[in-house]
C-alpha cells in the first residue's frame, strides 16, 4: 500500500492501463517527453514507447478528433487536454461526434475514448487556467462525465473511464492533485462509473457536491458539529449520469439539502440535482434546496483577493448550513 | 482474378496504366450508371413529397467510384461526407440500402432512419458515420490511419470533402497532424466550385486546393474529377505511397455539381443556367461511355441493357425499401450509450 496524491493516482491508473491493454495509447500536448505540465504522464513515455504516448500537435479539436479515429478501429485512446479552459475548439468534435457516434449510427460505432483534462481554480490560474466546464458537458447525451475528488476514485474511476465503452470526460481538480493524500491499496480495482460515495454520515442535512469542493464542505461539515448540526456529505463522482438513487436516499435521510459546486450558479449542476430532487422527493423536504456556487462571472479573476471571493470555501459552506439548519 | 488482356486497352493509356480488366472497367461504369438512377430518383421523390431531403452527387461520380474502385474495400476505411451517394454505391451499399437512408426506416444501416439521408455509414463496409458538421471526419480518418500504423496493418483511411470543407479548422488539423506522423492517410477534396452558393473565389484565393499539401509537407495532386481514369490512377498511386510509410496525399479532383446544393436549395440564385449546362455537356457518365465503346469493351447493347438493369434494380430498391416500417418509440433512446440503463430511467 502507497500514500499517493490524486497525481500520482492519475498516473498510475494510466501506467497500468497501459500495461494491461495493448489498445490503450495516449496522445496530447506535451504528454510524452515532458510527461504532462503537471507531470500525470511523466514516465509513461519511455516506459511504454512513443509510439504509444504520442506527442500531437498543438491543436485540440485535432487530438479529439484523432483519438475519435483511434477508438472506431478499436483503440482505447486516453486524450489529455492541458488546461480544460482549452478544451472549447475540441467542443465540436466532442459533442457533434464522439457523443453522437453510437446514436447517430444506431449502435454500430462507438467512440471508447477519456479526454482527460485538469479543471478547476484555487491555484492562481486566473481565467484560463482555472474554469470549471463540467455543466456544458454533463447536458450532452452519450458523454459520461466524470469527477473524482480523492486518491482512490481517480486511479478507480480512471481504470474504469479507460474500459468504459462510451466516450468519457475525466476531470481531474488541479487543486486537489498535490494537496490530497491519502493510502490506495495495491489491489484496488476499477470504481464503477455511475455510483456516488457518501463520505460523512449525518442527520441534519446533505449537501452533495463533488471535486474540490467535497473537501471544503466536508471542513464546513466539522467547523458545524459542535454546534450540533450532522451533516451528510455526499460526493457525486460521476457528474453524468447522476446517481439518482444516491441522491434521493441522502434527501431521505435528512430532509435538507445544501448543494455546493464551483462551477457558476446559473445553468450549474445544482440546478439539475435540485431539480430531481423536486420532482422525485418534494415532500420530504423541509425546507429550501440552498445552492453554494461561484457567482456568474466568466470565470475567476487572477488577483488572490478576487479569487478568494469568487470561489465557495468551508466559511462560505459553513454559513449556508447554519442558516438551512435553522430553517 | 485472372486479367484477360485486352490489346484495345493499349490504345489508351491511362487504361493502361491502370491495368483494369474489361471486365472491372465495365463494373465501374455500372456503377457510375446505377448512382446516377439513384440519384435521378431521389429527386423525383423529393418532388413527390415522398422524401423529406435529398442531397446527392450528381457530376462527382467519376470521382467516387473510381477512388473506391482503387482502394482496397472492405479493408480501408471510408469516411464520406453528405455528397458521398456515388462513393457508397461504389464501395459496395446497395440501391436498397440508400433508399432506406431517404426514407428513414428500420434497417437502415446508415444510422436507423436517424440522421439525414445520404449520411452513410456502413460497420462491414468500413464507411465511417459522419455528421452533418463540415470536415469534423477528417481527423477521424487521421485516427484511423494512426490506428493502421500502431496495428501494422495494410489499412489506409480516405476522408472525402468538397473545397468549402477546406477552409475549415479539422482540415488544417487533421492534415497536419497527418503530415507529421507521415500517416497513411488519403484526402479527396471534391471541388466543385460552390459550397452551396459560395464561389471558390470567396473561399480561398487559390485556384488549386492540392497547393495546400505542400504547405504540410505532404504529397498534392490536382486532377481530372470527371475522368475516372485519372481518379482511379492517382488514388493508386496515394494509396501506396500510404502503406509505404511515405506519408498521406491530398488529391484534389475538379468536378461539378450538376444539381443544387440539396432539396432545399434553388441554385438559379448564384449560377446561371449557361454554366451549368456547360458543364453538363461533359457529363463524366457519358464521356466513360464513349471511352469504353471506342476501345470496343463496351456496345451500345450492352450500354441499354446495364441502363435497364439499374433502372429495375432502383424500381425494386424503392418498393423494397418503402416497405420497411417506420422505428418505433422502443428504439428512440436506444444506443445512447453502450449499457442502455444509462438513460433507462428517462423511459
Amino acid at each position: 500500500m502507497a500514500t499517493l496524491n490524486v497525481v500520482q493516482a492519475v498516473r498510475q491508473a494510466l501506467d497500468e492501463e497501459l500495461s494491461a491493454d495493448e489498445k490503450v495509447i495516449l496522445l496530447g500536448q506535451d504528454v510524452g517527453l515532458k510527461g504532462g505540465v503537471f507531470k500525470a504522464t511523466e514516465g509513461l513515455q519511455s516506459k511504454h514507447g512513443s509510439r504509444r504516448v504520442i506527442d500531437t500537435p498543438l491543436a485540440e479539436s485535432a487530438i479529439i478528433g484523432v483519438a475519435i479515429g483511434a477508438s472506431l478501429a478499436g483503440y482505447r485512446p486516453i486524450a489529455e487536454i492541458q488546461f480544460a479552459d482549452f478544451i472549447w475548439p475540441a467542443m465540436d468534435q466532442i459533442v457533434s461526434e464522439a457523443a453522437r457516434m453510437r446514436y447517430r449510427s444506431h449502435g454500430a460505432w462507438g467512440c471508447p475514448l477519456v479526454i482527460r483534462t485538469p479543471y478547476g481554480a484555487g491555484i492562481h490560474g486566473g481565467l484560463y487556467h482555472s474554469q470549471s466546464i463540467e455543466a456544458t458537458f454533463a447536458h450532452v447525451p452519450g458523454l459520461k462525465v466524470v469527477a473524482p475528488s480523492t486518491p482512490r476514485d481517480a486511479r478507480g474511476l480512471l481504470r474504469a473511464s479507460i474500459q468504459d465503452p462510451d466516450p468519457v470526460l475525466f476531470l481531474e481538480h488541479k487543486r486537489t492533485y498535490r494537496s490530497i493524500k491519502e493510502e490506495v491499496p495495491d489491489d484496488d480495482q476499477a470504481i464503477p462509473l455511475g455510483k456516488a460515495a457518501v463520505r460523512r454520515r449525518g442527520e441534519s442535512l446533505s449537501v452533495i457536491t463533488y471535486g474540490m469542493m467535497v473537501h471544503e464542505s466536508l471542513k464546513a461539515a466539522e467547523e458545524v458539529s459542535g454546534e450540533g448540526i450532522d451533516v451528510e456529505v455526499l460526493d457525486l463522482r460521476t457528474l453524468s449520469p447522476l446517481d439518482k438513487a444516491a441522491i434521493l436516499d441522502t434527501v431521505r435521510r435528512t430532509h435538507k439539502v445544501v448543494i455546493v459546486h464551483e462551477d457558476s450558479l446559473t445553468g450549474g449542476l445544482g440546478g439539475e440535482i435540485a431539480g430531481i430532487i423536486v420532482q422525485e422527493a418534494f415532500d420530504l423536504l423541509d425546507g429550501p434546496i440552498v445552492r453554494v456556487a461561484a457567482p456568474d462571472a466568466p470565470a475567476t479573476p487572477f488577483n488572490s483577493a478576487l479569487e478568494e471571493l469568487y470561489l465557495p470555501n468551508a466559511e462560505k459552506i459553513a454559513r449556508a448550513i447554519r442558516d438551512l439548519a435553522r430553517y | 482474378m485472372i486479367i484477360t488482356p485486352n490489346p484495345a486497352l493499349a490504345s489508351d493509356p491511362a487504361i493502361k496504366g491502370s491495368g483494369l480488366s474489361a471486365e472491372t472497367l465495365r463494373a465501374l461504369y455500372r456503377r457510375m450508371l446505377l448512382s446516377r438512377a439513384v440519384d435521378v430518383r431521389a429527386w423525383t421523390l423529393s418532388r413527390q413529397g415522398r422524401a423529406h431531403f435529398v442531397i446527392t452527387s450528381r457530376g462527382h461520380e467519376a470521382t467516387q467510384i473510381a477512388s473506391a474502385f482503387a482502394l482496397q474495400r472492405g479493408r480501408d476505411y471510408f469516411l464520406p461526407y453528405y455528397r458521398s451517394l456515388a462513393l457508397a454505391l461504389g464501395v459496395g451499399m446497395t440501391a436498397e440500402e440508400v433508399l432506406l437512408s431517404i426514407f428513414a426506416r428500420v434497417g437502415d444501416p446508415s444510422s436507423g432512419g436517424r440522421q439525414l439521408p445520404m449520411h452513410f455509414s456502413h460497420r462491414d463496409l468500413r464507411i465511417v458515420s459522419g455528421s452533418s458538421v463540415v470536415s469534423t471526419q477528417i481527423p477521424h480518418a487521421v485516427g484511423l490511419a494512426l490506428a493502421a500504423r500502431l496495428s501494422g496493418e495494410d489499412v489506409v483511411a480516405v476522408a472525402y470533402f468538397g473545397e468549402g470543407g477546406s477552409s475549415k479548422g479539422d482540415f488544417h488539423e487533421g492534415l497536419n497532424f497527418a503530415a507529421v506522423h507521415k500517416l497513411p492517410a488519403i484526402f479527396i477534396c471534391e471541388n466543385n466550385g460552390y459550397a452551396i452558393s459560395v464561389p471558390q473565389s470567396k473561399q480561398m484565393v487559390i485556384s488549386d486546393v492540392a497547393r495546400r499539401a505542400e504547405g504540410y509537407g505532404m504529397c498534392g495532386v490536382t486532377i481530372d474529377g470527371g475522368d475516372p481514369l485519372a481518379v482511379y490512377n492517382a488514388v493508386r498511386a496515394a494509396r501506396s505511397r500510404a502503406v509505404a510509410g511515405d506519408g498521406p496525399t491530398l488529391i484534389e479532383a475538379k468536378v461539378y455539381r450538376f444539381t443544387a446544393h440539396s432539396s432545399d436549395d434553388d441554385d438559379r440564385v448564384y449560377r446561371s443556367r449557361e454554366e451549368v449546362a456547360t458543364a453538363q455537356a461533359n457529363d463524366p457518365i457519358p464521356l466513360f461511355a464513349q471511352r469504353l465503346k471506342a476501345l470496343g469493351i463496351l456496345s451500345e447493347d450492352e450500354e441499354q441493357a446495364l441502363q435497364a438493369e439499374v433502372t429495375a434494380e432502383v424500381d425494386d430498391a424503392v418498393s423494397t425499401a418503402d416497405a420497411h416500417p417506420h422505428p418505433g418509440i422502443d428504439d428512440l433512446l436506444t444506443h445512447v450509450y453502450a449499457e442502455e440503463e444509462a438513460v433507462a430511467w428517462q423511459r
